[in-house]
Formats: structure tokens, C-alpha cells, sequence
């Protein structure tokens, strides 16, 4: 018993004497940053998601305040955090820029797209890919493994049935996981875009209907609705062009397969 | 006299730490690409293992030992070492920003680093004196240094040998190792009246 005390004492007496010696130290060797550095840290939101091209959000607020990068390099701050990082600095800054969202352009899920094998490997899309490229039949479509569920540093990515959905108030388009997706199905897509093609298979139409019931046939019928040219099919899969995009919903009516989403109606078929 | 100087060549190239103990190699292959990281690395180890093996020591024989906890060594040790690095990591940040960000990663690793410790512990195990003790932390991050120096010398021109695509990095940095060790195995022969 004695010796445990004694443990406990002289331990918890070297512990205090450390700290102390190192209190002192750190206002000694106290170093001097510039407090424009601190207050930008405070602003930027600290995922350090790398999204601005920076090893961090403390770098980039290093790069802010040396001028090495716009104030508005941060993609997920909002506009009140860019506005004050301009205040800061003492630069004006245009806040109201165009805000994105990712999407993932994929609509095969379980019970609508067909498997070649039963993969049992490591729960990570990459490692699928390895394999034969997934163990769907489609080329281009979700895994479904969450390899961007694990690298989306704001839990706005999740995997329903099969295919990864994106929480639309919680991406803050930062890209990682259009970056980490091996079959790069992933876009950054207008924020206030309202509709996609669910779609991005590359293979000629019987191919892809064959493999999958959500699959892109490239029938052409979108096209031809489309009254402002937005929508293109190129490479068997339908594509919409966002700076021409009106919005009118023509391409969802008439397509065939059903793979033109748009909010709306992803939120009828629930999440 | 005679035995300080046994102590400071056994250290360096007999029971070479990396080489012959394989301990430090995290940094061992991690700074080992430029010379001149590998030189601030080495000095930064030297630094901290001299000090650390007096603070260790004297922490050892005033209270540890006195107190019946010795059986404690291995966890007042990494206790002092932490603290210890993170002093020199504040000292080097206010005085020496340049080595500060050049070892980066590597100066918070030094705090948990197996070489460190190691010596410590062996410098107990072996029952040196205080001066000893020193000297050996001393010998052995010289010891450390040179290893890591001669090592990023090899690399530097190793990256231009062209080596099979199969080996390129780390496989042929680990062979470069190897062979670097079988060569410091050649000192074995010596035996030091210790």
C-alpha cells in the first residue's frame, strides 16, 4: 500500500514540476505570429479538408495573410466567414459566389442494376475497383463501399441501397470525395441545379440495358426535348450543360428510363 | 579517461543504434532524403538524447531510486522525454525557425522515438555514472547522426542510378540499409575491454 502512494505522490509531483517548467517555457520562448493568422483560423471552418489546395486551414490562413492566396480560397466557409476574412485583410471581397454541391451521377441501385460476382474484400470502393472494377456489372457505376462516405469530412455522404447519396445542406464542396471516388462518378454541380442525369455509362444502349434497369440508353429523346440545347448526349450518356440549363424539366418528361432526377423527386422516392 | 573513450566508440560504431540496435528507424527512412534534413534531424536527436540521458539518469538515482520505483522507469522516462522535446520544439521554434520547419513532423516524433528511450534505459541497465551516462547519450546520437548522414548521402545518388522500376523508394532505400548495416557489423570484430 505504501509503495502505491508513494508512486502516485512522486509522479504526480514530477508531472506538476514538467508542467510548470513547460508553462514557463511557452511564455518565454513565446513566438510571435501575426494575429491576422489567429483571427482567419477562427473564420475558416476547420475541417481541414485540404479542399483549397493547402495542407490545412492554419496554412491557409498562413498563405491568406501572406498574400499567397485570394481571400476567398476557402470553397466551405460561407459567405459571412469569406466577408469577414476580407474584413481582416482589408480587402474588399464580392461575396454571393456561385455556391456548388456535390452529386453523384449514379442511379443503379441494388434491386435496379445487376452484379457479375459477390465481392467479400475489403469494405472499400478502390479495393473493389482492383477486382474486375466492382463487383457491378455497369463500368461506371456506384461501388457503393463508401470510400466517400469515409473521406467527407462534414457526414454528407452516405450510401443508401447501394448507391452513395449526397446530404445536400451538409456539402460544403470541398471535392474530396469527387477525388476519391475510383470510378470518378462524382460531380460538383450547381448548388441551385435542380436536375441530373442519374447516369454515366459509356457503353452503347442494349449494353446498358442489359446490366442495369437506371442506365442511360443514349436514345437521344432529351436531346431533342431540350429547348435551350443544355442537355447533350455524347459517349452514350446523356450530359447536362449547367450555364444553359433553364431549369424547364423536358428532359425528365421525356426520358424513357426514368434517369433524369431532379430534387424533387429524389425526395418523393425517399432517401 | 581511457574508458570514456571506449564508451563514446562503442557507442558511435560498434553498437551503432541504428545499425547494429535497429532502433530510430522511423526517421532513419523518413529523413533521410536530403543531407541537410538529415544533418538538422541527427542534431536534433544529439541534442535531446545528451540531455535526456543526464535528466533520465538524475531522475533515476534522486528520486526513483530512494523512493523503491525503480520498477517505474520506463513511464517517468517517457514522461521526461515528452516534456523534454517539447521545450527543445519551443526553444528551436522561437531561435531556429528554419531547422523548425525542416524537421516538421519528425521534432513532435522524437518524443515517443524508441532511440531515445532506448538509451535511457540502456545507460541504467549497463549502471553508468552520471558523466557516463552523458557520454554514451552523447556517442550514441553521434552514432545515430552519422548513420543517418552516410544514409541520405547514398540516397541522394541512389535516386539517380536508375534502379528497376520494382525497387524504386523504399524497397531500394531498405536494400541500401542492409548493406550499410552488414558493413557496420564489420566493427563487431573489435572487442573493447569494457
Amino acid at each position: 500500500m505504501n509503495n502505491i502512494i508513494s508512486a502516485v505522490v512522486w509522479f504526480a509531483i514530477i508531472s506538476a514540476a514538467l508542467g510548470l517548467i513547460l508553462a514557463i517555457a511557452s511564455k518565454l520562448f513565446a513566438v510571435k505570429t501575426d494575429e491576422r493568422t489567429e483571427q482567419i483560423i477562427e473564420q475558416l471552418p476547420g475541417a481541414n479538408c485540404g479542399g483549397c489546395g493547402f495542407a490545412g486551414c492554419a496554412a491557409l490562413a498562413d498563405a491568406i495573410v501572406t498574400g499567397q492566396a485570394p481571400v476567398d480560397a476557402c470553397s466551405v466557409a460561407d459567405d459571412k466567414n469569406i466577408a469577414e476574412i476580407g474584413r481582416i485583410m482589408g480587402v474588399p471581397c464580392e461575396t454571393g459566389k456561385e455556391r456548388f454541391r456535390a452529386q453523384v451521377m449514379c442511379s443503379g441501385t441494388n434491386a435496379l442494376s445487376k452484379k457479375k460476382y459477390i465481392y467479400e474484400g475489403v469494405s472499400d470502393c478502390v479495393a473493389a475497383n482492383r477486382l474486375a472494377g466492382g463487383d457491378k456489372l455497369c463500368p461506371n457505376g456506384c461501388i457503393g463501399l463508401g470510400t466517400c462516405v469515409s473521406s467527407c469530412k462534414f457526414d454528407a455522404i452516405h450510401v443508401v441501397d447501394g448507391v452513395a447519396a449526397v446530404d445536400y445542406d451538409k456539402c460544403r464542396a470541398c471535392g474530396e470525395c469527387v477525388y476519391s471516388c475510383p470510378k470518378h462518378i462524382i460531380k460538383l454541380i450547381p448548388f441551385s441545379a435542380n436536375y441530373w442525369v442519374g447516369c454515366m455509362s459509356r457503353d452503347k444502349g442494349p449494353i446498358t440495358k442489359n446490366y442495369c434497369d437506371a442506365g442511360c440508353i443514349a436514345c437521344k429523346l432529351c436531346e431533342k426535348a431540350c429547348p435551350t440545347g443544355a442537355i447533350k448526349v455524347t459517349e452514350f450518356v446523356a450530359e447536362i450543360n449547367y450555364d444553359l440549363c433553364n431549369e424547364c424539366g423536358e428532359c425528365q418528361n421525356v426520358c424513357p428510363r426514368k434517369i433524369i432526377l431532379s430534387n424533387r423527386s429524389q425526395q418523393k422516392s425517399g432517401k | 579517461m581511457s574508458e570514456m573513450f571506449l564508451i563514446i566508440i562503442s557507442a558511435i560504431l560498434i553498437e551503432n543504434y541504428i545499425f547494429v540496435r535497429f532502433l530510430g528507424i522511423c526517421p532513419f527512412l523518413g529523413l533521410s532524403e536530403k543531407p541537410s534534413t538529415a544533418l538538422g534531424m541527427g542534431c536534433a536527436v544529439t541534442f535531446v538524447m545528451t540531455i535526456s540521458s543526464a535528466a533520465t539518469w538524475l531522475l533515476y538515482h534522486l528520486i526513483l531510486v530512494p523512493f523503491h520505483l525503480e520498477y517505474l522507469k520506463t513511464i517517468a522516462f517517457i514522461l521526461v522525454i515528452a516534456s523534454l522535446v517539447q521545450l527543445i520544439e519551443m526553444f528551436l521554434r522561437k531561435s531556429v525557425p528554419a531547422l523548425y520547419a525542416a524537421l516538421g513532423i519528425y521534432l513532435p516524433l522524437i518524443t515517443t522515438n524508441c532511440a531515445i528511450l532506448g538509451s535511457a534505459l540502456l545507460c541504467i541497465q549497463n549502471g553508468y555514472s552520471l558523466i557516463n551516462s552523458i557520454i554514451f547519450g552523447f556517442g550514441s546520437a553521434v552514432g545515430f547522426t552519422l548513420a543517418i548522414v552516410i544514409f541520405a548521402g547514398v540516397r541522394a545518388r541512389v535516386n539517380f542510378a536508375e534502379p528497376p522500376t520494382c525497387f524504386k523508394g523504399v524497397p531500394i532505400a531498405l536494400i541500401t540499409a542492409g548493406l550499410i548495416a552488414m558493413s557496420f557489423f564489420g566493427f563487431q570484430g573489435i572487442k573493447l575491454p569494457l
